[in-house]
């Protein structure tokens, strides 16, 4: 650990404020990102995460502060999984074109894929074992496939930094898990950084270094996943899990662990 | 059986070969040939935008820029000024103004697009009335004049196609990628405005061009149908591309020849768009037999 706080961090926020017409949503945001860490943002809709979100991929403009990025990162180095929109559900795309379009950013003006790229974006698709798929139609997949197919299209992006906004959403209990063992398995065994927004209780505990809790009001937590519990947001959202205490006892301990042992390779 | 069967095989070969060398007739015509290049090329174009503008969610931008032009020609005509010089920048404003519009929520998408062709609409009618314009004019603007089209038209729907199939082709990747998924695409450097714009005035040249073979109201379905028609059975965005493209130009080509080989000379654009229907129709049909079949 202590070695993984020597490395530059991939991403730094300095006293960031981000702002919609006058409104300031984040005031004064500071936290700094090291290659290999998790840091997973909780909190309730409207208070500022898909805003944050933004701000990091450079699609808004911070009102006040900066967004410095190191260790090799640039901004549109960023492996971004977004959530799914309307229009992608009956969106005619075979899962191929899909995961290509994630190397688009280092295609400057050439119109087409080199054979490199196209190998690249075939061994993301092995990683994600949706090899066989990529001749199929995206819309005919089930929800779990879809975002794997996303997640080859991130990985395509990048090798540092994966930004997450909410995977598990609209997905059933079981495609949700095997969705969350995946990045966990990135996170830990690649030492790929990852910024999870999500509203799943056992994903920030399995998962997180850092959390970032943002309440309405302004009130926040920023701080060690070891420290979240003790903190009064941190009690209300682990109190919060569906599945009650039972759901986290041995999986979450070991998971915590592990997570931990990750961050440090 | 057999006897009468060979006598209408043959009788229908005969016919068919009339109808050819018919074809072959009036393809010394040089206004039907100019029809038949000018229409081939803005349908191909036509079908490539339709196919990014249909997915995402813009098919009635096409409906509402034709309204515009027409509006924008009228009151050129009115005026007595050239018509194009005027319609191109009006339509190609109102169509970057419309995809922008969608956006920022200034009026959103349908109800916008309503409002501006209807005004216009109204504007483009008023304009024919108190220019002095006959009842004549309005049904050219309203319905098209395919076989009026002259050398300029030529020229210009030569010069359009080519911009349009060259980038096209050059973004076609940045194209798939912005219409999928344009946060994403966006987020990793695909500049989306820039597309935008590049979309709305290749779409206004290509309405402004179709308008004058296809007329105000029929030109939005050379943009619409094709795509439509390619989702039905494709399963990949090159695929509904290329298949978009042969389509559109396949009913262009066998609507054309019905509406002058029939004898009673049907209407050229109320003809073309009943093929891209027929031809809907059977995608459709072939669509689901294929799903029923991956069913059993």
């Amino acid at each position: 650990m202590n070695n993984e706080r020597n490395k530059e961090p991939l991403l730094t926020c300095q006293s960031l404020c981000l702002a919609y017409e006058n409104r300031e949503i984040i005031h004064e945001l500071s936290f700094a990102l090291r290659p290999g860490e998790c840091l997973c943002v909780v909190g309730e809709n409207g208070t500022g995460k898909s805003t944050l979100l933004k701000a990091l991929l450079g699609l808004k403009k911070p009102s006040e502060g900066r967004i410095v990025f190191g260790g090799g990162l640039t901004q549109r180095g960023i492996g971004y999984l977004p959530q799914q929109t309307p229009v992608q559900k009956d969106f005619p795309a075979a899962v191929g074109e899909v995961v290509r379009s994630g190397l688009l950013h280092e295609t400057g003006v050439r119109p087409w894929y080199t054979k490199a790229q196209r190998c690249r974006a075939r061994e993301r698709m092995d990683q994600m074992g949706i090899a066989g798929l990529e001749k199929r139609c995206f819309r005919e997949l089930s929800g779990g496939q879809q975002q794997r197919v996303l997640l080859a299209r991130a990985l395509c992006a990048t090798q540092q930094l994966l930004l997450l906004d909410e995977p598990a959403a609209g997905l059933d209990p079981l495609a949700a898990r095997e969705l969350s063992h995946i990045i966990a398995e990135l996170h830990r065994e690649q030492g790929i950084a990852v910024i999870l927004v999500t509203h799943d209780v056992h994903s920030v505990l399995a998962q997180a270094d850092l959390v970032l809790h943002l309440a309405v009001g302004g009130e926040r937590f920023l701080g060690a996943l070891a420290d979240y519990p003790a903190h009064p947001l941190g009690q209300t959202f682990l109190a919060s899990d569906p599945c009650g205490e039972n759901s986290r006892s041995e999986p979450e301990q070991d998971n915590i662990s592990n997570g931990k042992a990750g961050a440090g390779i | 059986m057999t006897c009468t069967l060979a006598v209408f095989r043959i009788s229908g070969m005969i016919s068919l070969a009339a109808g050819a060398g018919e074809w072959f007739r009036w393809l010394t015509f040089p206004f039907l040939r100019r029809a038949l290049l000018v229409g081939v090329l803005v349908t191909l174009c036509a079908a490539l935008l339709g196919v990014t503008l249909v997915l995402r969610r813009f098919s009635m931008i096409g409906d509402g820029l034709s309204h515009i032009g027409f509006g924008a020609l009228s009151v050129a005509a009115a005026l007595h000024w050239a018509p194009m010089p005027v319609a191109i920048p009006a339509v190609i404003l109102a169509a970057f103004l419309l995809l922008r519009g969608s956006e920022r929520g200034l009026l959103r998408g349908d109800a916008a697009v309503a409002l501006l062709s209807t005004s216009c609409l109204a504007v483009g009618v008023l304009a024919v009335s108190l220019g002095g314009g006959s009842n004549i004019d309005l049904m050219n603007y309203m319905f098209g004049s395919i076989l009026s089209l002259g050398p300029e038209d030529v020229w210009l729907s030569l010069g359009v196609s080519a911009l349009v199939l060259v980038l096209f082709l050059w973004t076609y990747h940045r194209i798939f990628a912005v219409t999928f998924d344009e946060t994403f695409a966006r987020a990793t450097g695909a500049r989306a405005s820039l597309h935008q714009l590049l979309l709305a005035v290749l779409t206004a040249l290509t309405v402004v061009l179709g308008m004058r073979m296809m007329g105000t109201l029929l030109i939005s379905s050379l943009v619409i149908f094709p795509a439509l028609i390619a989702m039905r059975v494709c399963k990949s965005f090159r695929a509904v591309t290329v298949c978009a493209a042969a389509v559109s130009v396949l009913c262009f080509l066998v609507g054309f020849a019905l509406s002058c080989l029939l004898p009673r000379g049907l209407p050229t654009g109320a003809t073309i768009v009943a093929t891209d229907l027929a031809a809907f129709a059977l995608f459709a049909l072939a669509g689901r037999l294929r799903a029923r079949t991956r069913v059993h």
